[in-house]
């Protein structure tokens, strides 16, 4: 909050906002589906930079955290800042992956159709995407190695494409700060390299990735931060000194071991 | 060659083939939007919840005049809308349950209201009924402007948006993360529909109304991947359908139009689910012939 005064001072710089305060700033939230919390008491500030993991058992509020952030869902108490302000002020800053099967993928439309999609926020009401946009949305293509598939029909790409086109169309928003909801489900290997990369290369650019991840196998080899969650945050901190046996206990119970050795397994049966 | 040039110059079939046409471009366009947010039985439910809004206004009116009556059913079918929205929302009904019991009861009062007021048999009510499976010989001038001027706003409304639209019905989370707000923009896009169903209500009818925001919009998927194509494409088939029904029902002795139009309209439909290429059950059918 300290910052508030000199961000004023400087609102359209980039990176006077991202050096002054976190990307994300989250206190007390509290998010409530049918009298049940989904989300309870939350309180995280994610540093800027970093590839943070946001990890937990199905039904934890994984999913749920992120669109209370958006502002997707209502909040019933707490606050959400991106850098240092309310989500509302700071749309341009943040790009958005949802979960790949939120989508009617029959839609008819094209692929380079649905990353220019990642340019109406910035173009605003009523103006129409033209050729700088699609410009823009064709080098987000080209950044997750789909260029050639940008005039496809969407319903007719795998689903490992699908979901880099969902990653182009989050780059075309050119944001400081990406929550992305489970981008690795159901992608094949190559689309798996191709996202990390990517992830990496954002970091590069000091850009904050945050992620909805389910593999805790391949979490520690991706990630530097974690967000260990169910319902109530039980940690969150730099990867190395979070992700510990004693956290994940806590994060998922007595189901821990098997949620180590039989991920997938233990997802489906809790399902 | 005779029906072309009655079409030209003879005041009814004009005024009927004008009605027809608009109903069918407006009901088209938007239908496609309702149809790929699987919305398609929304517009069956505010044809049917028209019904008493056109009965009420009668009541209170005494009048006929199409500006009147129009007003009544946009009304009546907003309620529809908003009662709607609040058992979604405010109960654990799901919405498909509550389409059927909005739809059941808005149409229930509005038969009830109805037969009141045809039992009551003063001069004036004649031609009310035709509200209910349409009847194109009754379009009059006046009836046909009003349709026009509410088609066109309709149109031009979703030119504005059409981005707008768009990326609602394509992600409706990801447009509310960019500030498009969903809740705004549905009820816009419902209003709309509503503006559809009261240009309808002449020539189609409440109990058909919704196939003719359905069929062009399924009809019209079949042949197009973008969405631009489609929205075009079914408000063609929407005109084509609605044109073609209308002039069958006033050349042979008056049936109602309603029906001659959604026959019409299957017929197109019935081709475009053959034989689209890609899509059509025939490319299917030959696709795996081969493999």
């Amino acid at each position: 909050m300290a910052h508030g005064s000199r961000l004023k001072a400087f609102p359209p710089k980039k990176n006077m906002t991202t050096s002054s305060s976190f990307p994300l700033a989250v206190h007390d939230l509290t998010v409530v589906y049918r009298d049940k919390p989904a989300i309870q008491d939350v309180d995280v500030n994610i540093p800027a930079g970093k590839l943070t993991a946001i990890i937990g058992p199905n039904g934890a509020g994984k999913s749920t955290f992120l669109k209370a952030v958006l502002d997707l869902l209502p909040r019933v108490a707490g606050t959400v800042e991106v850098f240092g302000k309310p989500y509302r002020q700071q749309r341009q800053l943040v790009g958005y992956v949802p979960q790949r099967a939120s989508v009617d993928w029959d839609f008819p439309t094209t692929a380079l159709d649905v990353v220019t999609m990642g340019t109406y926020g910035k173009l605003g009401w009523v103006k129409r995407p033209g050729k700088a946009e699609h410009d823009l949305a064709r080098q987000c293509l080209e950044q997750v190695g789909m260029a050639d598939f940008a005039s496809r029909q969407i319903s007719q790409l795998s689903g490992g494409q699908q979901q880099r086109v969902f990653l182009a169309r989050a780059l075309a928003q050119d944001a400081e700060v990406y929550f992305m909801d489970e981008p690795f489900v159901g992608v094949d290997a190559l689309t798996e390299r191709a996202i990390i990369t990517l992830l990496q290369d954002l970091r590069q650019r000091g850009k904050t990735v945050v992620c909805v991840h389910h593999d805790l196998d391949s979490a520690p080899e991706y990630f530097d931060w974690v967000m260990l969650l169910n319902v109530r945050l039980i940690a969150a901190g730099p990867f190395d000194s979070t992700f510990t046996a004693d956290n994940l206990r806590k994060t998922y119970g007595g189901a821990m071991k098997a949620a180590i050795d039989h991920f997938a397994h233990f997802e489906q049966s809790k399902g | 060659m005779n029906l072309l040039t009655d079409l030209i110059f003879d005041y009814t079939l004009r005024n009927i083939a004008l009605g027809a046409a608009v109903l069918g471009i407006v009901s088209g366009v938007l239908g496609s939007f309702a149809v790929l947010r699987r919305q398609g039985l929304l517009g069956d439910t505010l044809a049917h919840a028209a019904l008493p809004g056109i009965c009420v206004a009668y009541l209170l009116t005494g009048s006929k005049s199409p500006l009147v009556l129009f007003l009544g059913a946009a009304i009546s079918g907003w309620v529809a809308t908003l009662v709607l929205l609040r058992i979604v929302r405010e109960t654990r009904i799901k919405e498909d349950s509550a389409l059927g019991v909005v739809l059941s009861v808005f149409f229930g009062v509005g038969i009830m209201l109805l037969t009141f007021i045809l039992k009551h048999n003063d001069a004036n009510q004649a031609g009310l009924d035709k509200f209910l499976f349409g009847q194109a010989a009754t379009v009059t001038a006046e009836d046909v402007n009003t349709m026009t001027i509410l088609g066109v706003f309709a149109l031009l409304v979703v030119a504005v948006l059409y981005k707008e639209f768009k990326i609602i019905t394509f992600d409706p989370n990801f447009a509310a993360s960019l500030g498009f707000n969903d809740r705004w923009l549905g009820v816009v896009l419902t209003s709309l529909i509503v503006v559809a169903v009261v240009i309808g209500l002449r020539t189609v009818g409440v109990v058909l109304m919704s196939a003719m925001l359905v069929g062009p919009a399924v009809a019209a998927r079949q042949w197009t991947n973008r969405l631009e194509a489609m929205v075009l494409l079914a408000g063609f088939f929407g005109a084509l359908s609605g044109v073609a029904g209308a002039l069958i029902s006033v050349s042979e002795a008056n049936l109602p139009t309603g029906p001659m139009v959604i026959l019409s309209l299957t017929v197109i439909v019935i081709i475009s689910l053959l034989f689209a290429p890609q899509r059509g059950i025939l490319w299917d059918i030959k696709r795996f012939s081969k493999a």
